[in-house]
């Protein structure tokens, strides 16, 4: 269904007709009757919670589905005019570029410049053609200077891009990325968005995304297809389709709240808006939680911790740290990419590698316990949560988790009821959702009852209605006296659920204090809310909401002429 | 260098060519991983120069007059007469088992300089077409195992944080699930990426080029089978077995470049086969076939008997041939810098996931 868009006739770049697609051995179909037309040069936001077909809606458009995963595939797509019933992945490899979720796992070569010539290899273009390609995507990415550096080497962000070069090289018209910013720090996310939003003004190319957080990429979105869950699609302008969505980004849900209309997309234009809302209400205390300094007693101490990777040991992930967690508090962990978050949570916990410095749990060191014991100490919750995982059925995993920790039988199976709903006892851990699998690897690390509860990056992939969750139960498990700790990039989540943050980058501390003290202190770090409604610290949505509501009565107790 | 090691049992010449051998390594290979690796050659010949001496001392050791030592005799039954079990040890075995030993050594050592010299992605590049897809999948392959070994480090570290509470003989199946579903995932992302750019593509050929092509190719192998087995075979006259393998080698090759018109690929930036690399190769033929002409003209030198302790000869021509090995150490292109940029994340790759670690 298509909403105040006309309907591109024969220009329409990409177009699905009445598609439908089922996976094979599926209850339900995952797509059904989707009529679609993406016009050339446009960049389209799919958007849609997670299992909702995202995936496969992008790889419809390039013939992976069905050719590549199975299912049966009903109705037409057709993409430049070609009909992906007829045509294979490999034949529209010149038509239409992929870059997927994970861009390592998607390398083929050892080196950038390789990597970059590959499909042209494939599709037998011209040794000089191949030459000059190469370099002309050097400089349209920006990554001319690491053209003959490794893959391995190179950070999230620079990989991303020599993904997405390596798919632009045979010159396609179409773009389809699945999540390419969800493993990226906020920095190198910009980078990637600014490298796609160029190929679509300068260059003409339709670009397709799939993405969970939209705060970022709303505003260069000409339109957005919501996918319901249900197999249908809706689709039109972001302000029309997201109006009244939980999925809405924070700008737009501030809008509805205040009442602005045509909704603002960016930051630029909401600010433009805002001054009467700022000058109305009155800036919150700086405490977000109202909880600064009311944390409870020291439940783990950490000094001088130093951890050093490498063969020689020669690069240093961790400087020296000292770290105080106080009973009852959420703390945020940030810093970009290899920084050291998860080597300092590696090295809390016991199980990573710590070459000098004290920890100190309730009178003990977590390292020198037996690992059994220390997972009644300290519970991580690692990036990758199958890594924990590895019977076949959700039922048998709580069983041995219950078993490991002498708990009581059921106890993980009631952790995870709680943390999410509606999962079959039956399947297997690693057909579950990205969702799901967290609250399992969760649940399973909880039942161990311990009072320092540290998380990985746990909020990637996660989307928004698993994060609400997820949040809900960090705050419950600090009311519960427990410390927890969470690495994560996504601001907008530490703005709603974190009493304090603490900024590393180098292996160091580089801030620490409550949450909206240092989230509003940078313009990287900062909120949406925080961005329009500066320089008063506001910082999520649910705090303006709160705001007026109060505000609204005293309105009204004013005095009549 | 091989072919040249494998004509002799001269233990100044053998230690030679593993100085010229060691010398091309050392100045010419790159600080990849696969360079690497060359220290656990030396440790594998090492093992193998070990073995063969102690198998010897302890088996058949009697051989000769220089008594170094004498072990305890152990009686066996008798079965087993042919054998002894100790007794005597006398320099010359000790001495023969050593340079049979060392051949083997060198041997191994030559291939391991060899493995360590080349990068093995270029050399699957440089396959004929025919051979592509097997050359694409073994790539491939060479490229998961230091992903396993990452993923299965990432597993047991993970392992830790559940206690490690699981039984003994649980330890396999609980690595090797994650393992395998892991690189099974990893695999499949792989594969749709290189559909998706392109692999895969076949130009259109007729049924009957194919089936000429494989006819060809079979009948090709068939012909060099008949011819071998008449080269070996006294019986058959010399020119018919020599035109069967001339015919099944020219049938194979036709065969091969036939099917190899179905894959339409270009190459971006082959690598360049110039003046260097025919000199490295003349050196590597010249030093093969001076030691073939050594050891035809003058065997007692290359070959001493075992049975005689006495310092070993060095004929001129040997010499020369195995010298000229080490010249590739100068003539080769010297190996071309990757950039020393080693981040965060490929050194604690080691020891953390390497998506996004922070």
């Amino acid at each position: 269904m298509s909403i105040g868009m006309p309907d591109d006739g024969p220009g329409a770049a990409i177009r699905f007709e009445r598609v439908g697609h089922t996976y094979p051995g599926a209850h339900a179909p995952t797509l059904a009757g989707v009529d679609l037309a993406i016009p050339e040069g446009e960049l389209c936001v799919v958007v849609g919670p997670t299992g909702s077909g995202k995936s496969t809606l992008l790889g419809a458009i390039n013939g992976l589905v069905p050719h590549f995963t199975g299912g049966t595939l009903r109705g037409r797509v057709t993409v430049e005019g070609r009909d992906t019933a007829v045509h294979r992945p490999h034949d529209l490899a010149e038509v239409v570029g992929v870059v997927g979720q994970d861009p390592l796992a998607g390398f083929v070569t050892d080196v950038v410049e390789d990597e970059l010539a590959y499909a042209m290899e494939q599709l037998a273009v011209p040794p000089a053609a191949m030459r000059k390609r190469v370099e002309e995507t050097l400089d349209l990415l920006g990554i001319a200077e690491l053209r003959r550096r490794a893959l391995v080497d190179l950070s999230g962000g620079q990989q991303q891009r020599v993904a997405i070069g390596a798919a632009l090289t045979p010159q396609p018209r179409v773009l389809v990325l699945d999540e390419p910013t969800s493993a990226l720090d906020p920095n190198a996310a910009e980078e990637v968005l600014a490298a796609i939003t160029r190929l679509v003004h300068d260059l003409g190319v339709t670009v397709v995304v799939a993405e969970h957080r939209l705060e970022r990429v709303v505003q260069y979105a000409d339109r957005v297809v919501a996918l319901d869950g249900r197999g249908s699609v809706l689709s039109g302008p972001p302000g029309e389709v997201l109006a009244g969505s939980p999925l809405a980004p924070p700008v737009m849900a501030l809008a509805e709240v205040a009442g602005w209309s045509p909704p603002p997309l960016s930051v630029r234009d909401a600010r433009r808006l805002a001054a009467p809302l700022r000058n109305r209400l009155t800036p919150p205390a700086v405490h977000a939680h109202g909880e600064s300094g009311s944390g409870g007693p020291v439940l783990l101490s950490a000094r001088g911790i130093t951890v050093r990777h490498g063969h020689a040991g020669e690069v240093l992930a961790v400087r020296d740290v000292d770290m105080d967690l106080l009973a009852g508090r959420v703390v945020a962990l940030m810093g970009r990419n290899g920084s050291g978050k998860s080597s300092l949570l590696w090295a809390l916990q016991g199980s990573g590698t710590r070459h000098s410095g004290t920890v100190q749990l309730q009178g003990a060191d977590p390292a020198s316990m037996p690992r059994s014991k220390a997972r009644h100490a300290v519970a991580l919750v690692p990036q990758s949560p199958t890594d924990l995982l590895y019977l076949t059925t959700v039922d048998g995993e709580c069983e041995r988790a219950d078993l490991e920790c002498g708990a009581r039988p059921g106890t993980t199976r009631a952790w995870l009821d709680r943390l999410v709903d509606g999962i079959d006892g039956t399947s297997n851990p690693r057909d579950l959702s990205e969702g799901q699998r967290l609250a399992l690897a969760l649940s399973v690390q909880l039942v161990g009852r311990a009072p320092v509860v540290l998380l990985d990056e746990p909020t990637r992939g996660l989307d928004h209605s698993a994060k609400e969750r997820l949040g809900g139960e960090l705050r419950t498990l600090a009311a519960q006296g427990r410390s927890v700790v969470v690495a994560t990039h996504d601001v907008e989540f530490v703005a709603c659920w974190a009493d304090e943050v603490t900024v590393m980058a180098e292996g160091e501390v580089v801030a620490h204090g409550p949450t909206a003290e240092v989230i509003t202190a940078s313009a990287a770090f900062a909120p949406q809310v925080a961005r329009i409604m500066h320089p008063e610290p506001w910082l999520t949505v649910q705090q303006v909401t709160d705001a007026l509501a109060m505000s609204q009565p005293k309105s009204l107790r004013d005095p009549e002429p | 260098m091989a072919a040249a090691a494998s004509r002799t049992t001269n233990l100044l010449l053998l230690g030679l060519i593993l100085a010229v051998v060691s010398l091309v390594v050392a100045a010419r290979r790159g600080a990849a991983p696969w360079a690497r690796g060359f220290k656990y050659y030396l440790w594998m010949a090492l093992f193998v120069v070990g073995l063969r001496v102690v198998f010897r001392v302890l088996l058949d050791a009697g051989v000769g007059t220089t008594v170094l030592f004498t072990l305890p005799e152990v009686p066996l039954p008798e079965v087993a007469a042919g054998i002894r079990l100790g007794g005597v040890v006398t320099a010359e075995a000790v001495l023969s088992a050593v340079r049979e030993g060392m051949r083997l050594a060198t041997l191994i050592i030559c291939v391991g300089a060899a493995n360590a010299l080349a990068n093995p992605k270029r050399l699957l590049a440089a396959v004929p077409p025919a051979l592509h897809e097997v050359a694409v999948a073994v790539t491939v392959g060479l490229s998961v195992a230091p992903q396993l070994v990452e993923s299965a480090q990432r597993v047991h570290r993970a392992r830790r944080l559940r206690g490690e509470s699981g039984r003994r003989r649980h330890v396999l199946r609980d690595v090797l699930v994650p393992v395998a579903s892991d690189a099974l995932d990893r695999s499949l992302m792989l594969a749709a990426s290189m559909s998706s750019r392109g692999h895969g593509r076949l130009a259109g050929q007729g049924r009957a080029a194919r089936r000429g092509a494989v006819a060809l190719v079979l009948g090709g192998m068939l012909a060099l089978c008949a011819g071998a087995y008449a080269w070996l075979d006294a019986t058959v006259s010399r020119p018919v077995a020599m035109a069967a393998l001339v015919a099944g080698t020219a049938a194979g090759v036709a065969g091969m470049v036939l099917s190899g018109r179905r894959v339409v690929r270009t190459r971006y930036r082959p690598d360049p086969w110039a003046a260097e690399e025919w000199a490295v190769a003349a050196c590597g033929v010249l030093a093969a076939t001076g030691m073939f002409l050594a050891s035809s003209r003058d065997p007692l030198a290359l070959d001493p008997s075992p049975n005689v302790l006495a310092w070993p000869q060095l004929p001129l021509v040997a010499l020369v041939s195995v010298l000229l090995g080490a010249l590739p150490a100068v003539l080769a292109p010297p190996v071309q810098p990757r950039d020393a940029h080693r981040s965060v994340r490929a050194a604690a790759g080691s020891t953390a996931p390497e998506v996004g670690v922070s």
